[in-house]
């Protein structure tokens, strides 16, 4: 950890940072390789938001070091910034201002002339989808129009380290899926993507490797596959046609599953954590066998919480006094 | 779904096909960012330019009762009364107008694209020294609206057109100086509408417990020490000077050096302030 690995996008040790008595981040190790999504995963307050803000030189850590694309984050802020964008939770685009004035206003900053100011911020709505609502004012944006020019704005220059706050938290499903696309396409063409998410589903869906995230310490660490084995792979929820045989199928499950079962409220219905979907399939072919009919049956990723409940022992809940400075 | 105007779909080859990782301009100059962020005020002025007739619709209201009203009863009579309040109004009406700065600023830190412009490679405090070049801009049309309203009343200033322009560079040296106080008060303080009730709470008093609207000689003699202390009744006194073609060295000396030294206080404070942000 303290050598310089060329080959690591961010590599941080003990980052400390205390708002008053709030330990906001409380000792973060990160090596996060160059290419690809790193997921940030935990719920509002654990320490994610404040996190990435050190890492993108807006806040000093209080402790700790850390190093994005091999530059010091405490001694070398500007190298930092000429090389990555931000993309905070809120808009960070001045709603005063069109869609487009937000754009050519960046361009200028990062030493575009006029002209191919204006050129660069035609092409970016284009490829957004925002063409109809360059001459709009921000503030009459949706939430998923805003979310995309926010985004647009941090690619005025490419970077090479995107750090993505929450970028799809309170956006309806279209607009998320618009967003992930563009997450991929970043990805595909090079540049690191550190995102922050509360859902496991996103976190899942665009991240290599993901740290878990709890009261500003990193609980987990690994790519989907390695949290999920440690969680199991999700829930299995069984109704039964007849509510007698339930007790049957609860023996029989648990063998099966190799895991307890869970009786319901609803006399019909089993639920069971299970380590791998595979095992689901033997478990209801069983049941089939044994004559019990089932009338729906459904696997559910295993949710925030019960990630959360796996790798700590207690469910994800906000820490209320973070939570105010993490969006500070 | 409120993305009802929006029918392209989002491609995710249209999106790759507009970046180029590793493609970088030269960082801009430290003066290249203030002038732009200058011109990102002078776009606000031109979508918002509510904020500006708000401060200066006060300030005319005041101008006409108080001539009206008060003039012939003050200076005997009302032509007379536009002479003295004039300068003093112009004075009250700019220096209410720089409180804007710092809510202004605050307004960005608590929306949040203040973040972006801290994460970007450019000389950092160019966001504050832009936002000031644009309110140099504002601080001129408003003047420009207050003088253009006293001619027509029939405002002479005996110094004539020199005199005028002089008058307005001096307040516009203050009122800039002045701002730095304001810009502490927007990094530090939670709200915009904080950043106001406190910047209120030093302008009103100072304001009015001046020489703007009559000559301090009739109040009681612990206003009066009150009232000469106050650096804003310094800058009437200037300004009027300047107006009418009265003006001493001293008296516009002493606005120089009081402008120099808001500068030095709260211009390293507010920079201070900007650094340890979080």
């Amino acid at each position: 950890m303290n050598t310089v690995q060329p080959d690591l996008a961010i590599e941080a040790s003990g980052l400390v940072k205390h708002f008053g008595d709030v330990r906001a981040v409380d000792g973060v190790d990160l090596a996060v390789r160059q290419g690809g999504v790193y997921g940030f995963l935990g719920p509002n307050g654990a320490g994610k938001t404040t996190t990435m803000r050190m890492l993108a030189t807006l806040l000093k850590p209080d402790a700790g070091t850390a190093r994005v694309l091999g530059h010091d984050v405490a001694t070398h802020g500007a190298e930092v910034r000429r090389r990555v964008s931000l993309t905070g939770q809120f808009a960070s685009v001045d709603e005063d201002l069109t869609g487009a004035e937000n754009l050519i206003l960046l361009a200028r900053l990062l030493g575009r002339t006029r002209p191919e100011s204006k050129r660069r911020a035609a092409e970016l709505l284009d490829a957004f989808g925002l063409a109809h609502a360059a001459g709009r004012q921000v503030k009459t944006f949706s939430g998923g129009e805003r979310r995309r020019l926010d985004i647009a704005a941090s690619l005025v220059v490419t970077p090479d380290l995107m750090f993505l706050d929450e970028p799809t938290t309170g956006l309806d499903p279209r607009s998320r899926s618009q967003v992930w696309a563009i997450v991929r396409a970043l990805v595909a063409e090079g540049t690191t993507v550190l995102l922050t998410t509360q859902y496991l589903d996103e976190a899942d869906q665009l991240a290599d490797r993901i740290a878990v995230i709890d009261n500003g310490k990193v609980i987990a660490e690994g790519t989907s596959s390695d949290l999920k084995s440690q969680v199991g792979g999700g829930t299995l929820r069984v109704r039964l046609q007849d509510p007698f045989q339930r007790a049957e199928a609860e023996q029989l499950l648990s063998a099966a599953l190799s895991a307890p079962v869970h009786l319901e409220g609803d006399p019909t219905a089993l639920s069971a954590t299970v380590a791998d979907a595979e095992q689901v399939a033997y478990a209801l072919a069983d049941l089939a066998r044994s004559g019990m009919a089932v009338t729906d049956f459904a696997l559910g990723q295993p949710s925030l919480d019960e990630v959360f409940l796996a790798l700590t022992g207690h469910p994800a809940e906000e820490r209320r006094d973070a939570t105010e400075e993490d969006a500070a | 779904m409120t993305t009802t105007t929006a029918p392209q779909p989002l491609a995710e080859d249209a999106v790759r096909s507009t970046l180029s990782i590793g493609e970088r301009p030269t960082p801009v100059s430290s003066l290249s960012a203030s002038l732009t962020f200058g011109w990102r005020a002078l776009l606000k002025i031109k979508h918002v330019p509510e904020q500006l007739f708000d401060v200066t619709m006060f300030p005319i209201m005041f101008l006409l009762l108080f001539t009206y009203i008060f003039g012939g009863a003050l200076a005997g009579s009302t032509g007379d009364y536009l002479q003295f309040v004039l300068p003093g109004i112009l004075v009250m009406t700019v220096t209410m107008i720089t409180m804007y700065t710092g809510m202004g600023l605050n307004n960005d830190i608590t929306k949040g694209v203040f973040d972006r412009f801290r994460s970007l490679p450019i000389w950092q405090p160019s966001v504050i020294v832009g936002a000031l070049l644009g309110d140099a801009l504002r601080y001129s049309l408003a003047s420009a609206i207050m003088l253009v309203l006293g001619l027509a009343l029939g405002f002479r200033p005996k110094a004539g057109v020199v005199g005028i322009l002089l008058a307005v560079g001096l307040l516009l040296i203050f009122c800039f100086s002045l701002s730095w106080l304001w810009t502490l008060f927007g990094l530090v303080m939670r709200k915009p509408e904080s950043v106001m009730y406190a910047s209120m709470m030093v302008l009103f008093p100072l304001t009015f417990m001046s020489n703007v609207l009559v000559d301090p000689e009739t109040m009681p003699g612990w206003l009066q020490v009150a009232v000469r202390l106050n650096p804003i009744t310094h800058l009437v006194t200037a300004i009027r000077g300047l107006m009418h073609g009265t003006a001493t060295s001293s008296q516009i000396g002493i606005i120089l050096l009081m402008s120099a030294v808001f500068v030095a206080v709260f211009g390293p404070l507010t920079m201070r302030r900007f650094r340890n942000l979080h």
